[in-house]
């Protein structure tokens, strides 16, 4: 069974889409390691690195996403787990902004999936299957 | 009288206590130099012999339980992947079963760390790393390098399970000691050290006891049955939850202020109180056990110097106390004469302080704390660690508590503190003192005789 880590990050207490996730990637087959809501980039790392997971699933509700994701995909180099999979989604940036912009820069952060407002936790899962199989 | 015997092998004494089975009291306390280096039942017969004088109406011993702390107590090493994770999961174990936690390893071990480790004097290895089903790489990687540098003494593995296979080959056809028991941390987070510290108990008193010249007190008195601090923790245990129908004191802190560490014990959950706080880090074991290495009255008071600067120092003495203090000779001297005992007011005073700042600083180590983090929605915090604002009863043991007129006072530096608020410290709790020292052998009389045990702390902790 794949792992994978899914969590809220910074200073962010939506918890409702966070066990969304959890139901559905767990019905789906993953081991899902949900550490919860207020987590910090490192609570993310250190949680995968433990687990083994494959994937990292950041969400984020309350428009500073950007802020918080930042750095992240260099901390997991620097930890070693580079290679693992990082994925983002929900209300990730300050109000309404054109979204292929805000995934091109999230991309640019090192993120390999981004995911805006109003998607439906499906098309995660199927890139998911895709990217790290089941 | 034939009265049960409680022994505790400490590093500097042999330290027995009669109780009477049938009357349900402590007949008497007495104590004599430990002797590992010749004999260590020559320290016990003289205390024996002290007893037998004080008491003359004993005339044959009902039985004998031991605990040990002799000869550098059980020093052990811990090694796991994440820092924060399995590496504290296996530290908790270590303390939890009374071991002094004298070697840490995170992620891959160098070859350099494992020829380190197979230098320093350690008794027992736990070697840990991954939740079950996640990281198998690093313990597989650390257990060849234990094997490679060819340990020799026992390792416990209590890892992701997945790569026991794995590591039972690498194992396998070599002189290696190894046991494996369920992993610390099976699940992220969540902590599981019951059997790896039976597992440590049982290696102690196999073999711990007899590499350390005390099993020839096995073959007298009996099996030596744990170290003395897991005693305190389990007396702590009994005394907080209660025994059937008899009532315990609910959630206690139990603080030991030696020559060489601080030991704090608290038993509770340590749960948020409230519903805007939000519980971070490694699960809390409900029993939890943290030693200061570099707080004590003796050994480690030199210490102390590097801790707490002279202004903060001045702080720790009495309004009333116009002695001139030197505190970098007064300290410099507890640590060279480790057998110095306080004769005039000064000294007195002086030690007072240093039981203080031991008190105040190894309280804010083992206490959680909390964060703010202003949200949108108002402020969270974050809590990490045990809340013990609602604890009940402090209780206070080891020499400079028992001795010291003052020892309540020393105590109240665990209270809540203004200029420490985001730590959750108690509020005016009970404070009681063990002046009969008798909290280990009543953790020992607890594993045969709970209600007893109980019935006794109740009377004698004052």
């Amino acid at each position: 069974m794949k792992t994978v880590v899914i969590g809220v990050i910074g200073a962010d207490v939506h918890a409702v889409g966070n066990k969304i996730i959890d139901y559905v990637l767990s019905n789906n087959g993953y081991d899902v390691v949900n550490i919860g809501v207020l987590s910090t980039q490192e609570d993310f790392i250190n949680a995968a690195i433990e687990t083994d997971a494959e994937a990292i699933l950041v969400s984020s509700l309350y428009g500073h996403g950007e802020m918080d994701c930042k750095f992240m995909k260099e901390k997991c180099e620097e930890a070693g787990i580079g290679h693992v999979k990082l994925y983002v989604g929900g209300n990730i940036v300050v109000g309404k902004q054109d979204f292929a912009e805000v995934e091109r820069r999230f991309m640019e952060m090192g993120f390999d999936r981004v995911y805006g407002p109003g998607q439906k936790i499906e098309d995660a899962l199927e890139d998911l299957r895709e990217d790290i199989g089941n | 009288m034939k009265p049960y015997l409680l022994v505790d092998f400490g590093s500097t004494y042999t330290k027995l206590t009669a109780v009477d089975l049938d009357d349900e009291y402590i007949i008497g306390t007495a104590k004599a130099p430990t002797t590992v280096d010749t004999n260590v039942l020559e320290g016990y017969d003289r205390a024996f012999k002290h007893l037998m004088d004080d008491h003359p109406g004993i005339t044959e011993i009902a039985g004998v339980s031991a605990c040990s702390s002799a000869a550098g107590g059980l020093k052990m090493a811990a090694i796991g992947l994440v820092e924060e994770l399995t590496v504290e999961a296996a530290k908790r174990a270590c303390l939890g079963a009374g071991a002094i936690v004298d070697a840490v390893y995170t992620h891959h071990m160098t070859k350099r760390e494992a020829r380190e480790l197979k230098e320093k004097n350690i008794d027992i290895i736990l070697l840990a790393g991954g939740t079950d089903g996640g990281n198998q790489e690093c313990i597989v990687h650390n257990a060849k390098r234990l094997r490679d540098i060819e340990v020799n003494v026992p390792i416990i593995v209590a890892g992701n399970k997945d790569a026991y296979d794995e590591i039972e080959e690498i194992f396998e056809d070599t002189n290696l000691e190894y046991y494996f028991v369920a992993n610390v941390m099976p699940k992220l987070k969540k902590l599981n050290v019951n059997e790896a510290k039976n597992q440590i108990r049982k290696i102690f008193i196999d073999q711990i006891i007899d590499a350390k010249g005390i099993s020839k007190a096995a073959e007298k008195i009996g099996d030596i049955i744990m170290p003395t601090p897991e005693a305190v923790l389990k007396a702590a245990e009994l005394l907080s939850k209660g025994y059937e129908e008899d009532e315990g004191y609910g959630e206690l802190i139990v603080i030991d202020i030696g020559g060489a560490t601080t030991d704090v014990h608290t038993i509770g959950e340590g749960f948020p109180k409230r519903t805007e706080v939000i519980l971070k880090g490694l699960e809390e074991p409900f029993a939890k056990r943290t030693v200061e290495g570099d707080l004590g009255m003796r050994y480690s008071a030199r210490a102390l110097l590097s801790l707490v600067s002279n202004y903060e120092f001045k702080k720790y003495f009495e309004e009333d106390d116009t002695c001139n203090h030197d505190i970098e000779k007064s300290l410099n001297r507890r640590s060279q004469e480790i057998d110095f005992i306080p004769k005039t007011k000064d000294e007195e005073e002086f030690d007072k302080a240093i039981a203080k700042i031991c008190c105040d600083v190894s309280v804010s180590r083992h206490v959680g704390h909390v964060e703010v983090v202003h949200t949108p929605l108002g402020d969270m915090y974050y809590q990490t660690g045990k809340d013990l604002t609602g604890i009940q009863y402090v209780i206070g043991t080891g020499g400079v508590l028992i001795n010291h007129k003052d020892a309540k006072r020393i105590l109240n530096q665990v209270n809540k503190k203004s200029n420490k608020a985001l730590e959750l410290r108690p509020t005016n709790p009970s404070i009681l003192i063990d002046r009969s020292y008798i909290l280990a052998a009543m953790g020992l009389l607890s594993q045969k005789y709970p209600k007893l045990a109980l019935k006794l702390m109740k009377q004698y902790l004052m």
